[in-house]
């Protein structure tokens, strides 16, 4: 692993080292620039694919379809060959201007030069909170990210018979899991009169069991310790209460953008993204973004689409071509 | 399936039981929220045996768990009460001894703010009460000085009084660091033992608790939430009924820690304190607490309505809050009684304290209880002899504005990216004198899942690293079972 303490000269630091940020990286270094960092603050990288233990995957990628696992595995192998260096357990704290990155790790924290930074921090999941979803504040609340990372990389459940919020394409993802960890979801809730993404779910009840209520939103979280009942409103105005022990709430996504945010930045408020040009770049030109921070959420093909193509504007960049 | 309880952290005591004694101490006190934990520190110091009995799994489960985290000048306490005194009291040992236990705190000042001419017309008699509390820097600042100190306010505010003496400090890691020097000096704590009932023999007390029997000189009564029913319960009858009144909470993003720097209070009504706008030593703001009266003493649930309601009036302060996103929300539940004041009473026939219907100003009222505590039982014939020296454990930083854990190297790994949460605050928190009993005490401790994601990445690590510690687990099983 690099130390990015001792990492002297940088020319493009990736902060995020799941699909778009890994190829970004690659492409750089086809690209022949000589130092590519990525830096992640797990311990491991490859992102979010890591705990999405199914398919599809990696279709047009690796010609091939892969599980979230293998194909995160194939992208941080990938990135290696090409002569990528990636710094895990490391956390930028904050992005200062022309580059300079204030970052921790476990050896000590310090400041990274880069010449450019490319922003890859990916989105993460609504959660309760900010939801503002009525209830007690107690155990078996989740949202999919959480699941998964539990289910597949620590192999513990939060709950086994939890109400499902949502039906993006996470949903089904999260569904998939469930099923892969013996959890048997007793509800499928959707505020609207048809599910976010029709195929598959649709035919949620057929393939998992699971009940789908349209037009029903939750309303009230209940338990002493732990859920035990959900109560929902459908769209007659009628309250139903499920008996539970859990809730997961899936997708409504939103960047990761907390770095940008906390820094001199220009952040577009209505999306909670930072503001880009047509290459991707930001309001301080040492910095570009890609990947999911800017639309949440596209599935990893499009990330990785994303990732390279901004890194080959990069490094026109680099080699002196005016993007302006 | 079962899940097994492994939330005995008193090692001294070797089988717990319903008639067994597994307490033998000068003073009993009943409820570890900061009350309770102020109280056995104060008394421990003083030469005590301390013994404090807490029903949750851990300190801090009730009242003292929600609160605004201020530290207040008590400029607008009832003059020449109790309340008064013990805030005063408080605010003054808290200052004096927090850098010993590396306690944060942060001047932030607080503006008394009037958006109204009905509002500004109470000024006069903010100023005299803070004036007869002897808080002799409150000023009258006009709309053009409020807004020169606090820019991002709404331009509707009309003129406010600042009172700078007032600190946001860490609402959780204070009293823990009271529970912490109180047992290093000799006390013990008794988790998971709810008093059921007692006996007074003329000399001293027989606790019954879920865990067994405590013997004690005297008992102080810190039950916060549950004060009435401990009285009800041991000595027959109490003089006061809790009427629990919920505060909810908005807390948004760090991002918004620019905004302000002031606590925002409102003119205060006859009833509450009203709703404030105040920034936290974590760096977050939050907006809050309501005071709605309710049934329940254990029933902190949020509703959608409020919450939005209580954004809007943040917004409505602070417009630039609309682009921040929330992080949190919560309830606190104060224990208010039928009246406003606190409730002291003293049973010296029966070698009995309560302390009733300690609210909004219990964060900082808890040290000057403790020492009013300690007067009480000296009068009483409790002489004890003052320990010259005593032991001072500190207790981990988590405030923003000064060096955080994860400056230092040999963290191991951050668990929690939102807020920056080690693996070694992890471990530290689940040992010492007082360890986690559960996932809020861990979340307090440390505030691992306090951020913006609320565990999105971090539940699953948290999980493994907790696994077998606490009775209700983050998560149960192997996939495979």
């Amino acid at each position: 692993m690099t130390n990015p303490l001792k990492y002297d000269i940088c020319d493009v630091a990736i902060i995020g080292a799941g699909p778009a940020g890994l190829a970004a990286a690659t492409t750089l270094k086809k690209q022949g620039i000589e130092h590519v960092l990525v830096l992640d603050r797990e311990s491991v990288a490859g992102g979010v694919p890591r705990h999405c233990g199914h398919p599809p995957f990696g279709i047009i990628e690796y010609a091939r379809v892969m599980t979230g696992p293998t194909y995160a595995k194939r992208l941080v192998a990938t990135a290696q060959r090409a002569g990528v260096d990636i710094a895990l357990k490391t956390s930028v704290t904050r992005l200062g201007s022309d580059g300079v990155l204030t970052i921790a790790t476990p050896e000590g924290t310090g400041e990274l030069k880069a010449k450019r930074v490319l922003l890859a921090t990916g989105v993460r999941e609504t959660q309760r909170s900010t939801r503002l979803v009525s209830g007690d504040r107690i155990l078996g609340i989740s949202t999919t990210g959480a699941l998964q990372s539990m289910v597949y990389l620590k192999n513990l459940i939060p709950f086994r018979n939890p109400v499902v919020v949502g039906t993006e394409i996470v949903s089904f993802s999260a569904l998939l899991t469930c099923k892969k960890a013996g959890i048997k979801p007793v509800a499928m809730i959707e505020e609207q009169s048809s599910p976010t993404i029709a195929w598959p779910l649709h035919n949620a009840t057929r393939l998992f069991g699971v009940p789908l209520f349209l037009n029903t939103q939750i309303t009230n979280i209940i338990g002493k310790d732990r859920v035990e009942i959900v109560q929902v409103l459908d769209g007659k105005g009628n309250t139903h209460e499920i008996a539970c022990d859990g809730v997961l709430f899936t997708g409504q996504f939103t960047p990761e953008s907390t770095l940008a945010r906390m820094s001199h930045l220009d952040l577009d408020y209505a999306t909670g993204s930072p503001v880009i040009d047509q290459f991707g770049r930001c309001s301080d030109p040492a910095y570009y973004a890609a990947g999911n921070l800017l639309q949440p959420v596209n599935i990893a093909f499009n990330c990785w689409l994303e990732g390279r193509r901004t890194a080959w504007w990069i490094a026109q960049d680099l080699k002196g071509r005016d993007l302006s | 399936m079962t899940i097994k309880d492994y939330t005995n952290f008193d090692s001294n005591i070797d089988k717990p039981g319903d008639d067994s004694l597994i307490a033998n101490a000068d003073i009993a006190i009943i409820g570890g929220g900061v009350v309770g934990c102020a109280v056995a520190r104060r008394m421990a110091l003083e030469g005590a045996c301390v013994v404090l009995i807490e029903k949750a799994a851990d300190i801090l489960d009730g009242a003292s768990k929600g609160n605004s985290a201020i530290l207040h000048t008590g400029f607008d306490a009832p003059v020449g009460s109790l309340e008064q005194k013990c805030v005063s009291r408080g605010y003054e040992e808290y200052l004096k001894i927090h850098k010993s236990f590396n306690l944060p705190i942060l001047k932030t000042g607080a503006l008394v703010t009037a958006w109204s001419e009905e509002e500004e017309n109470k000024f006069e008699g903010i100023l005299k009460k803070g004036h007869d509390n002897d808080i002799k820097n409150l000023r009258l600042l006009s709309k053009a000085e409020v807004l020169t100190i606090e820019p991002n306010l709404a331009q509707s505010v009309r003129a406010a009084i600042a009172v700078p003496g007032e600190y946001v400090i860490d609402p959780w890691s204070s009293p823990l660091a009271y529970l912490q020097q109180a047992i290093e000096n000799g006390g013990q704590a008794l988790f998971n033992a709810e008093v059921m009932d007692g006996e007074f023999d003329g000399k001293s007390w027989l606790l019954n608790t879920k865990r067994g029997q405590v013997c004690a000189r005297y008992v102080v009564n810190c039950a916060g939430l549950y004060g009435d029913i401990v009285d009800q319960n041991v000595l027959g009858g109490a003089q006061f009924t809790i009427k629990p009144r919920k505060g909810q909470f908005v807390v948004f993003d760090k991002a918004a820690s620019q905004l302000l720097n002031s606590i925002i209070l409102p003119v205060p009504t006859e009833r509450t304190k009203g709703i404030v706008l105040f920034p936290t030593i974590f760096g977050n703001i939050v907006v809050g607490p309501t005071a709605e009266e309710q049934e329940s003493r254990s029933d902190a649930s949020v509703d959608k309505e409020i919450l939005i309601s209580l954004t809007q009036q943040a917004i409505q302060k602070l417009p630039a809050l609309a682009n921040i996103q929330i992080t949190a929300t919560y309830a606190g539940i104060r224990p208010a009684t039928e009246e406003k004041h606190y409730r002291v009473i003293q049973d010296s026939h029966r070698n009995w304290i309560t302390l009733g219907g300690i609210r909004s100003t219990g964060l900082t009222g808890a040290l000057g209880l403790a020492q009013h505590v300690h007067h009480l039982l000296s009068k009483q014939g409790g002489d004890f002899e003052a320990i010259e020296n005593p032991s001072i454990q500190t207790v981990p930083n988590l405030a923003e504005h000064l060096p955080r854990d994860y400056k230092t190297p040999g963290y191991g790994e951050i668990v929690c990216h939102c807020e920056m949460v080690t693996q070694r605050e992890i471990f530290a928190a689940m040992e010492g004198p007082v360890p986690a009993g559960n996932l809020g005490g861990l979340k307090r401790r440390t505030r691992a899942t306090m951020g913006r994601c609320q565990g999105f990445y971090c539940t699953a690590r948290l999980a493994e690293l907790t696994k077998g510690k606490f009775t209700n687990p983050l998560g149960f099983g192997d996939v495979d079972d």
